[in-house]
């Protein structure tokens, strides 16, 4: 059997993350910037299918985060807390440790279906028109869940650290980093078998020329929807997760400004490169904790780097890319076949 | 073969074909003609059902092909499963990917492995120059090429039947006349040919019938030779 090289070095490096933030070396604060790294990483690469690979420019991304933060949240309050509003849980708060995954899924199928109603108006619009009609989407999700006073609306909803705590009491370990290296793991797994599979390529031919591609037998409208919906239901899953990290979640958490800062790690990355994303939303997150004591100015240096980078390297950091590319020897490294070239 | 039969077609709320019927026998070369906008490319585009924005909106009539009706079914599949072929307006080839690449792509949706050995043997028999390049990008062939390209990746799609939009588009004389006499030799090896072309004389010098457009509407059909001397066309297209 070949190994499976980035996997096992993937689960050695969780679980010495894991070894550490369980014996305190890393302290609760890296831990954070940890958690939010992994669901950088999970917002980028998956809005990087759409943006990148399929080419159309979607900037709605917090919208769908948004549905499936609350979706996982209501789930799990409701199921494993004694919440003020659905009153005793339905199930023992000791089985969250189970059905986390199940309700972090739930949020994520509920943001696909969110997509669902972007793709279908995709077929008949694209580029701009697309564009404004996800930040349409963005502000309707928004709306909607200030106006829905039953899970606390612009009041925001919590209740989620109880669920993390329940589990907790049944094995002490950090379990929403846990769940974020999982899902983190995961989420580029999943993206990087679907854009190299041939079925995937289909999205790539769409993007070049979509009446090339059709004419060249891809379905084009299927092609959309499971690309519109595959992202949006991961930014669903990191909405999920993002919830449980904070354990406190308001709509005004899932602006323009969040999806913005999503569109920003895709293009610094570059577009159509997955390790550009995972590279660019490691690099932005610790970039802008770095600049947290500048405050408000921030959000000058940040827009800044844009612009020079937009000027000096518009394809992104990596283009198309991806580093075993620009590095070939990682291939062998990681055990990995070599690149076909005809 | 393919019998098309009263279709009227909207783009929005403009009507592009005002009730158009016909047919295509089994390995004929037919000739579509007529001025710009009288509806070539529509007639093509409704046979392929493209969607819209691309493509128009049937509203009437009907499209069958060997029995077929064509009406419900999703483009993709008009290719992979009935059969049928274009060679868009543009060329539309793929201008990051090479030559090969392009004609491999041609191949997604095919099981028949053995014979795509073949096909690609014979687009580079029809083709010398691709053969020549197949390792250099798309975008970097010229025009001729590109359209040697086209109509080499319908052919390597498997299809019996391919429709060609204005293949003559920005070609000198000479390749134009390379490309008939391809088509031609495509043709007599079993494959039928619609063709939408600007160049009358050229396209009624190869096809065996042609059909004649204008405003959406069919105003003359007949053998190629008689049209290439009926004295209104004589007026209108060759000049």
């Amino acid at each position: 059997m070949r190994r499976n090289i980035p996997l096992l070095g993937y689960v050695i490096l969780c679980a010495l993350t894991i070894v550490l933030a369980k014996a305190d070396i890393l302290d609760l604060y890296v831990q954070m910037i940890l958690m939010f790294i992994g669901i950088s990483i999970i917002l980028a690469t998956s809005l990087n299918l759409v943006n990148g690979y399929m080419g159309e420019f979607s900037v709605g991304h917090a919208g769908f985060m948004a549905v499936g933060a609350y979706i996982t949240s209501v789930l799990n309050v409701m199921l494993f807390t004694n919440s003020s509003i659905f009153g005793p849980p339905l199930l023992s708060p000791s089985s969250a440790i189970i059905f986390f995954p199940l309700t972090l899924l739930a949020g994520g199928i509920g943001a696909a279906l969110a997509g669902l109603l972007v793709a279908i108006p995709s077929f008949r619009t694209r580029g701009d028109y697309l564009a404004i009609i996800t930040l349409a989407v963005n502000y309707i999700v928004k709306s909607s869940i200030e106006n829905m006073q039953v899970i606390g609306g612009a009041r925001g909803f919590s209740g989620m650290s109880s669920v993390i705590n329940s589990m907790k009491e049944v094995v002490d370990l950090p379990w929403t980093l846990i769940w974020i290296l999982i899902a983190t793991g995961a989420t580029v797994w999943i993206l990087q078998r679907f854009v190299s599979s041939i079925y995937g390529k289909g999205i790539i031919a769409l993007r070049d020329d979509e009446i090339a591609a059709e004419i060249m037998s891809v379905n084009t409208q299927r092609m959309k929807v499971v690309a519109f919906m595959l992202s949006s239901g991961l930014a669903g899953i990191a909405g999920g997760l993002f919830a449980h990290v904070l354990g406190y979640i308001n709509p005004g958490t899932f602006t323009i400004m969040k999806s913005t800062e999503v569109l920003v790690m895709v293009y610094l990355g570059g577009m159509g490169s997955l390790s550009g994303s995972v590279l660019s939303a490691i690099g932005l997150t610790i970039a802008l904790e770095a600049f947290r004591p500048l405050q408000v100015y921030k959000w000058v240096i940040v827009p800044l780097l844009l612009i020079l980078l937009m000027l000096f390297r518009p394809e992104g950091l990596m283009g198309q890319r991806e580093l075993t590319d620009v590095f070939p020897r990682l291939r062998r490294w990681l055990g990995l076949k070599p690149k076909l070239s005809e | 073969m393919l019998t098309v039969c009263d279709l009227h077609v909207k783009y929005g709320n403009i009507e592009a074909l005002h009730g158009i019927s016909l047919n295509v026998e089994e390995g004929e070369i037919v000739a579509l003609l007529g001025a710009n906008g009288a509806g070539k490319s529509t007639t093509l585009m409704s046979i392929m059902r493209l969607a819209p924005p691309e493509g128009p909106v049937v509203t009437k009539g009907t499209i069958s092909y060997n029995g077929t009706d064509l009406l419900p079914i999703q483009a993709h599949n008009i290719i992979a499963r009935q059969g049928i072929g274009l060679v868009p307006e543009g060329r539309h080839i793929f201008g990051n990917l090479t030559v090969f690449e392009n004609l491999k792509l041609a191949t997604f949706a095919r099981r028949d492995r053995e014979r795509i050995q073949q096909d690609y043997e014979r687009v580079f028999s029809l083709f010398p120059r691709l053969a020549d390049r197949r390792t250099q990008r798309g975008d970097l062939l010229s025009g001729g090429e590109q359209q040697m390209l086209a109509i080499g990746r319908a052919f390597m799609s498997g299809v019996k039947f391919i429709l060609l939009d204005e293949p003559s588009m920005g070609l000198s004389p000479l390749l134009m006349l390379e490309l008939f006499r391809v088509l031609k030799s495509i043709n007599e090896s079993g494959t039928t040919i619609l063709v939408v072309e600007q160049n009358a004389r050229l396209a009624l010098q190869y096809a065996n019938r042609a059909y004649v457009l204008e405003a959406g509407k069919i105003v003359l059909e007949g053998k190629a030779e008689d049209l290439a001397t009926n004295p209104e066309i004589h007026r209108a297209y060759l000049g």
